[in-house]
């Protein structure tokens, strides 16, 4: 009885987790369109989530696909298939790999970056001042990075994109021999939009939820550092996990028929 | 000109079984000053962040010159937090921007002046304070405890409010510089004309600021009157407060 009880009491608490983030999405979103706008506030967002993480998307994306390269090539030479190298790699970067390597690398240095940011706010009473401040803190604190969330990912994962074919490339020219111009040639007569398309809506998505734990995670803080502390774990955690799961959603949505 | 009277009746607060507000009720004549003093945990923060709805009380009301603001609407809320002024604890000063941002924030987030003019005002408010106007180039990082607390009391200021509310001001800083703390609150209260409410634990920073003061103990209001008496109330819980007695009513209610 005492483990139906518990089980019941976790699914409860769960129910209300769900409820009070998708609550604080709502609020989020509703001030994105809502006067006044915060456009320095959107712009520090926009380079803190974007721009700054160029560096550690770009190495990842470009050893990703040189690391898909070279695991293609060994695995499709078993059915004498190596030409295909080309195929399986831009598919596997724009579908898939993009994406979620960009957001979990994000969510890793922006989520908790946030969660910290807005947690110490909050327990220093920096969010009560803003209200005192005739300020409300959704709007100010939260719609902006939500807004920039949404439109860095997209960006990222289009030079992931670009990188993880170029270093598949370096790969399949340098070590497996392949002509580059085969190898580019097939790449491009390979892909279609709709890989792309798919990749970049699923960044979009990976955007939002990345802000979305950092903020509610870091706006709802409390007990000083430690609180800060489990914050931000929690802020990059929930964001690492919802990616991937989102990520099946998404690809179920996308490409299942 | 005058603040306006403020009245707060059967204000309640609860977190889970704990009660820290249990029906408090008091009046702050226009243009005076009250003083909650109190324990720590004894609900003084919770307090002011209810008369703010920072925190939405279970029970109660707060009206400035009759007018209950925790019943107006969200705008309107919004609108009379225009005519207040805060300075906190810590004083919760905006780290990611410059002194002076800080200290003109609610100007600038009412879009009531442009960043070049909210800069040339900043000296001017800074100056009120005892601070150069040099300052508000500095980040609020480079600044001492004390120089904190004044740029914190400048962005207070800043909007000319109608009502001061000060939480804990001289904590945290040594006895000289919560003096001259304490010296300043009491100017720019006078030259504004304000209405405030101060909590603290500090008694000679009680007596300097208020005009009156009132004890906080388990959620109610156990004592008011004239902060000139705070050291010979006559009531014995005050007593053992203000004198810093181990043994007394306190320990004794707390034991129960």
């Amino acid at each position: 009885m005492d483990v139906v009880a518990t089980i019941g009491r976790v699914a409860l608490d769960l129910c209300a987790a769900a409820g009070r983030i998708l609550l604080f999405a709502l609020a989020g979103l509703s001030h994105i369109f809502r006067p006044p706008f915060y456009a320095r506030e959107f712009g520090r967002a926009l380079l803190e989530i974007g721009f700054f993480s160029l560096p550690v998307v770009a190495l990842t994306a470009t050893f990703t696909g040189m690391v898909l390269a070279l695991q293609a090539s060994t695995g499709l030479s078993r059915f004498s298939a190596e030409s295909a190298v080309a195929n399986l790699v831009v598919l596997s970067v724009t579908r898939e790999l993009g994406p979620v390597l960009a957001g979990l690398m994000v969510a890793g240095r922006v989520g908790a970056a946030m969660a910290a940011e807005i947690g110490t706010m909050r327990v220093t009473d920096q969010i009560d001042a803003l209200s005192t401040l005739s300020t409300n803190p959704m709007k100010y604190l939260v719609a902006p990075r939500l807004l920039a969330g949404v439109i860095s990912l997209p960006l990222l994962v289009v030079v992931a994109d670009v990188l993880g074919v170029a270093g598949g490339t370096l790969i399949a020219t340098l070590k497996l021999g392949i002509d580059p111009q085969i190898y580019l040639t097939q790449t491009v007569h390979f892909t279609e939009w709709n890989d792309v398309s798919s990749g970049l809506a699923k960044a979009a998505v990976f955007g939002l939820l990345i802000v979305l734990m950092g903020c509610y995670n870091g706006y709802r803080s409390k007990g000083g550092a430690q609180g800060v502390g489990n914050a931000t774990t929690s802020a990059v955690v929930a964001a690492s996990v919802l990616i991937l799961a989102m990520d099946y959603v998404l690809t179920e949505l996308f490409f299942s028929r | 000109m005058s603040g306006p009277a403020i009245s707060v009746r059967g204000l309640r607060k609860r977190f889970g079984d704990k009660v820290v507000l249990d029906g408090i009720d008091f009046d702050v004549p226009a243009g005076s000053s009250l003083v909650v003093i109190g324990g720590s945990g004894s609900g003084k923060s919770v307090l002011v962040k209810c008369i703010l709805g920072l925190i939405e009380p279970d029970g109660g009301s707060v009206a400035f010159d009759g007018v209950d603001i925790l019943r107006l609407p969200a705008a309107e809320r919004a609108a009379a937090r225009s005519r207040i002024g805060m300075l906190f604890q810590a004083g919760a000063l905006f780290d990611s921007l410059p002194v002076w941002e800080n200290v003109m924030f609610g100007a600038l987030a009412r879009r009531a002046i442009g960043r070049a003019e909210a800069e040339q005002q900043a000296p001017g408010v800074l100056a009120q304070v005892g601070l150069a106007g040099s300052v508000g180039e500095l980040s609020p990082a480079e600044l001492s405890g004390g120089m904190q607390k004044r740029v914190a009391l400048a962005r207070a200021i800043a909007q000319r409010p109608d009502v001061l509310f000060f939480d804990e001001p001289t904590t945290g800083l040594d006895p000289i510089m919560g003096a001259v703390i304490d010296g300043l609150i009491v100017d720019v209260v006078k030259t504004l004309g304000t209405t405030a409410i101060a909590i603290t634990h500090d008694m000679a920073s009680a007596t300097r600021i208020g005009n009156t003061a009132a004890m906080l103990f388990r959620g109610k209001l156990v004592w008011t009157g004239p902060a000139a008496d705070l050291l010979s109330s006559g009531n014995a819980m005050v007593d053992q407060f203000t004198h810093g007695r181990r043994d007394g009513p306190i320990q004794m209610e707390l034991r129960r």
